[in-house]
């Protein structure tokens, strides 16, 4: 049977991974195609990087990052973070991607979502969102890496993409990243429930615990994590052994 | 030399690279006359049966990859790769494949999540030289929609279970089709397309004696 993906995510800003809080205060994390590597030889099941760097002039550093992690890397990769055009997507695609996400773009013109989806694929476009709560089980769309409201929202944002073709959500809680005390399970459980789409839980682990609960509880397909893999807290490895512990079907290596 | 079909569609790079990876070297072939200078052909592809074969045919593809396959030398399809070798896919209407090996390309029935995206495990079903060393319940990563009915139970060499069982590799004589992508699906992937490599590399020395 299908198993559930542990997916490291790694922010990168000027071809270096960082982690933050909240979405500031920036730590080295080290070089992204170095821990790609690493990653995938721990067993984890695919790698998303986000380009943080605000500026387009970096893209070319990106591109790079992407050829040079798809000589080494062998299992599936996502890239997201300004990418506006369908010409971005395919260049991402061509250097080695096999998926790319899109998030503010897709809030300004949803139609691109339609149309890398026709171009490409829907298994190639995933949507991230990053959520910020409103009221009791209400949620609003943030992008510019969280800095804007939109005013929409989520659960209707989420529906809308799938109607447009997106192939996966990457759902981020702005309320809990950085923050380590879990996924928000509501928010997770709600999008997973809104769409048939596979939903990547994100934003707030600090524990194998919280990666099961987001499994289980939040009823996603996937969990993202950064810091927690990036600084040596936990190795794939322990995570998956944990997660198989408790009954949640993961990828071994043997 | 292992020549990698470009017909505008599928991810040929990471193929490429895999293969770089466990030592075998590969040619990305832009047009049929770049077949006269290799030793088998790898098929890939991602998206509808019936783009890829108009892509095929108008790139004037469909009888030489035919006839290659079809003159012994190894012949792996990937993906949709894979079902553009059976004689008939229903993707959108019906339309004609490679017809390479015998059966349809069919839609998965609904109930689960489509695509079936993700790693799943494969129950081998027979012994064949491109699974070898190659464990029960491996891991691969799959990204589909339909799935290949061979005529032919025997064509089955592994399979995979997604609400419904389904063929996940098959093949007979000389040509082989994976349902997964082997160049994602690290670490047992990279051993298929070390078979796949090995076997290559063997025909060529074979048909060169």
């Amino acid at each position: 049977m299908l198993s559930k993906r542990i997916i490291p995510c790694l922010d990168v800003h000027d071809g270096r991974v960082v982690k933050g809080t909240n979405f500031v205060q920036l730590r080295d994390a080290g070089d992204p195609v170095e821990l790609a590597a690493l990653y995938d030889s721990e067993g984890a099941d695919e790698l998303i990087f986000l380009d943080i760097t605000a500026s387009s002039d970096n893209r070319e550093t990106m591109v790079d990052v992407v050829r040079r992690t798809a000589e080494q890397v062998f299992i599936p990769f996502t890239i997201g973070g300004g990418l506006r055009t369908i010409e971005d997507i395919r260049r991402m695609l061509r250097a080695g991607a096999d998926k790319i996400a899109l998030n503010t773009s897709a809030v300004q013109t949803p139609g691109l979502i339609q149309e890398g989806a026709h171009a490409f694929g829907s298994q190639c476009i995933v949507v991230a969102i990053d959520a910020r709560k409103t009221a009791p089980g209400k949620w609003e769309v943030y992008i510019h890496g969280g800095r804007t409201a939109t005013g929409k929202d989520v659960l209707e944002w989420a529906a809308e993409t799938e109607a447009l073709g997106a192939g996966e959500i990457l759902l981020t809680s702005m309320d809990r990243d950085g923050t380590k005390i879990g996924y928000e399970l509501e928010l997770t459980r709600a999008v997973s429930r809104a769409v048939s789409l596979p939903v990547i839980a994100s934003g707030g682990v600090g524990t194998l615990e919280h990666l099961a609960e987001g499994l289980t509880l939040g009823e996603a397909d996937a969990v993202l994590a950064a810091s927690i893999f990036h600084y040596k807290e936990f190795s794939i490895e322990e995570a998956k052994r944990y997660l198989a512990e408790r009954g949640i079907l993961v990828r071994g290596l043997a | 030399m292992i020549g990698i079909v470009d017909y505008g569609r599928g991810n040929l790079r990471s193929v490429e690279k895999a293969l770089e990876k466990v030592g075998f070297e590969a040619t990305i072939m832009t047009s049929p006359e770049d077949l006269n200078g290799v030793d088998g052909v790898i098929l890939p592809g991602v998206g509808a049966f019936a783009d890829a074969m108009e892509a095929l045919n108008s790139g004037g593809w469909t009888l030489p990859l035919t006839e290659f396959a079809r003159s012994g030398s190894p012949f792996l399809g990937i993906c949709l790769g894979m079902q553009v070798l059976f004689e008939v896919g229903e993707e959108h209407g019906e339309h004609a494949g490679l017809g390479l090996l015998a059966g349809r390309v069919v839609k998965f029935p609904p109930g689960g999540k489509i695509p079936h995206m993700g790693w799943n495990t494969i129950i081998l079903e027979q012994p064949s030289q491109l699974l070898e060393g190659i464990p029960n319940e491996s891991y691969f990563y799959f990204v589909h929609s339909y799935y290949a009915l061979p005529n032919d139970k025997r064509d089955i060499l592994a399979s995979s279970d997604y609400g419904i069982v389904f063929p996940a590799v098959v093949g007979k004589d000389n040509v082989w089709g994976a349902q997964f992508h082997p160049e994602k699906s690290s670490p047992w992937g990279l051993q298929l397309l070390t078979n796949f490599g090995k076997w290559v590399n063997d025909y060529a020395a074979l048909s060169s004696h």
